[in-house]
């Protein structure tokens, strides 16, 4: 039985930053014919190839850059972090590692490789989704944290 | 400069959609993730709506062999599924249960200059790193 937090199910707006998301990736592909995966333009700059730099780390300023001017025009929505530092160093660290090992995070699998249509990515999504339930299942109902 | 540019637009809007969608924000992530629990099944609508342009966007694309600023695609063409793209896959999928951050909505909370988001941009760093010196050791010495 599933119940549904009615209070806090935001579709509309979802729905809208889904398709900003998504023509993000679509004017990424299309303008310089690359798959728009944070995790692989952030990690290609740790064994960096000469000409290969200054698109990544565009892509990567206008990521950060956005809530900044989001900040100069009008109020940030909230950002609750409610995890605390080690978990927090936890947390990045088998995300560092994991996106890297299995090649793509929820941008270059989940959006890019599920709107290609590529097995390998929805594998993939499957994968991170499934791991992702299950790790808040056990924190939340089976540690109570 | 032309890639860069285009680059730092498409992040931009990245960014924009991730803050719009809720995305940017952990707990709401959680709240998608935690199915038995009182389930935020809003997050769907963000997978939905992106891949919905995205469908249109890689059809485009398909039938070209140059981007429109003149760019070779790069489009992967790895088809296998193996063991590193699923282990890989759960260990991102824990890492993102336990702090509710992926990647992109990590940046951009580095952005709006919370403290706790850089911590775990510098250890998402710093294990991409050790992939790295991993993946050089298994290779062998290159000296």
């Amino acid at each position: 039985m599933i119940d549904i937090a009615w209070s806090s199910f935001t579709p509309w707006s979802a729905l809208i930053g889904g398709v900003l998301v998504g023509l993000a990736a679509a004017s990424f592909l299309l303008l310089n014919g690359r798959i728009a995966g944070i995790s692989g333009i952030l990690g290609g700059l740790l064994s960096p190839s000469s000409g290969d730099i200054s698109w990544r780390i565009a892509f990567l300023a206008g990521i950060i850059g956005a809530p900044v001017i989001w900040m100069l025009v009008a109020e940030l929505p909230p950002i609750e972090i409610e995890a605390g530092y080690p978990a927090l160093i936890i947390a990045g660290l088998l995300v560092g590692i994991g996106t890297r090992y299995g090649s793509g995070c929820t941008s270059g699998h989940g959006v890019c490789g599920l709107s290609r249509l590529s097995p390998r990515s929805f594998v993939a999504t499957v994968s991170f989704m499934f791991a992702g339930f299950v790790t808040v299942y056990i924190i939340r109902h089976v540690l109570g944290v | 400069m032309k890639s860069a540019l285009a680059s730092l637009f498409a992040g931009l809007l990245f960014g924009f959609g991730l803050i719009v969608s809720g995305m940017a924000n952990p707990e709401k992530v959680l709240g998608f993730l935690d199915i038995t629990g009182l389930w935020d099944p809003s997050l769907a609508f963000v997978m939905g709506g992106a891949v919905l342009v995205g469908l249109f966007a890689f059809a485009i694309a398909r039938k070209r062999t140059l981007s429109f600023l003149g760019f070779s695609m790069k489009v992967p063409a790895h088809t296998h599924i193996d063991k590193r793209l699923i282990i890989g896959g759960l260990m991102f999928g824990a890492g993102w249960g336990i702090a509710g951050f992926c990647p992109g909505p990590g940046l951009v909370g580095l952005g709006a200059g919370e403290i706790k988001a850089v911590v775990f941009v510098a250890s998402m760093i710093a294990g991409m790193g050790i992939f790295e010196m991993a993946e050089r050791m298994r290779s062998g010495p290159s000296f």
